[in-house]
């Protein structure tokens, strides 16, 4: 499978379960796409291999920078007319709450499509969606 | 406490299994220098976190991970002690895709050390650390002057 074939079942079957075989490092981690409130959301199950600090069973804080960027990825790539995997030019992530070694939740937003580049924001949490453990935003380049 | 005891001892500290982070071993990275404020660390090449199929280039999130435990550590070196540490924000510039098949190495500095935040620069490359994969600007919050966890010089288990 094409790696439109893969967004497009993406996009128009809300079929996510072949996104893993786009983008490898989601199924190494155990990253997976769901529907919830008509939104994407991207989960990432609890697992040991997460811990960055062993001493305080808290989630690395770059995997948590990477569940954002891949969040963020994932919102592009459902956006209409988008058929390339977007690149990263730029990421900034805040850190506001430690993570535990539970399942952690993100939702990205796309603030501005450009034909070259976006603007995204995401956020994740795990048990309270009010209370997020870390933020992105980042520029992307589309082409 | 002497730099370079310290060095030494935060070496066979961090070498220890039970010491090192689970994600970091998970990614096979490694520390591969360690000096006051500077640390560098490496990660190979995993076809498994590619961020694209097609073209096989790592995740970003491969590199942000390499970044971030680099800053870290090089925080650690300039603390000259071990204290509880917390990323408080990084920003990464992606300055071009990392090549498929090749190690990614972070060297992170960490410039100024303050009573409650450290501030850290950071790059990640290939071989020539004059042709950067990536950009780093970090802080960190010392959250704890005891960390968790055994003592720096307490003997291995």
């Amino acid at each position: 499978m094409s790696f439109a074939d893969i967004i497009h079942a993406a996009r128009e079957s809300r079929d996510y379960a072949r996104l893993g075989q786009a983008i490898p490092y989601m199924d190494a981690l155990g990253l997976s796409v769901e529907e919830q409130d008509g939104r994407v959301v991207l989960l990432l199950a609890a697992a040991e291999l997460h811990v960055g600090n062993p001493w305080k069973q808290a989630l690395h804080g770059g995997l948590i920078g990477a569940v954002l960027e891949t969040a963020a990825i994932v919102q592009l790539i459902l956006e209409p007319d988008v058929e390339t995997l977007p690149k990263p030019i730029n990421i900034t992530v805040d850190y506001l709450r430690s993570g535990r070694v539970v399942p952690t939740r993100a939702v990205a937003e796309v603030t501005k499509l450009g034909r070259r580049v976006a603007n995204v924001h995401a956020r994740c949490w795990q048990d309270d969606e009010a209370r997020p453990i870390a933020t992105l935003s980042g520029h992307f380049l589309m082409t | 406490m002497n730099d370079s005891i310290f060095l030494d001892q935060l070496r066979v500290f961090l070498a220890r299994p039970g010491n090192r982070s689970p994600h970091n071993n998970f990614l096979g990275l490694e520390i591969v220098h360690l000096e006051h404020a500077r640390a560098v660390l490496r990660v190979p090449y995993d076809a498994r976190l590619a961020g694209n199929a097609t073209t096989g280039v790592l995740h970003g999130g491969v590199i942000t991970t390499a970044i971030d435990s680099a800053c870290g550590v090089s925080v650690i070196t300039a603390l000259g002690k071990r204290m509880g540490i917390a990323t408080l924000d990084l920003r990464i510039d992606y300055l071009k895709p990392a090549q498929p098949g090749q190690a990614v190495t972070a060297a992170a500095h960490c410039y100024k050390v303050t009573r409650n935040i450290c501030f850290v620069r950071a790059i990640a490359y290939h071989a020539d650390r004059d042709d950067p994969i990536a950009n780093c600007a970090a802080s960190f919050m010392i959250t704890s002057l005891e960390p968790a966890g055994p003592a720096l010089d307490e003997a291995a288990p």
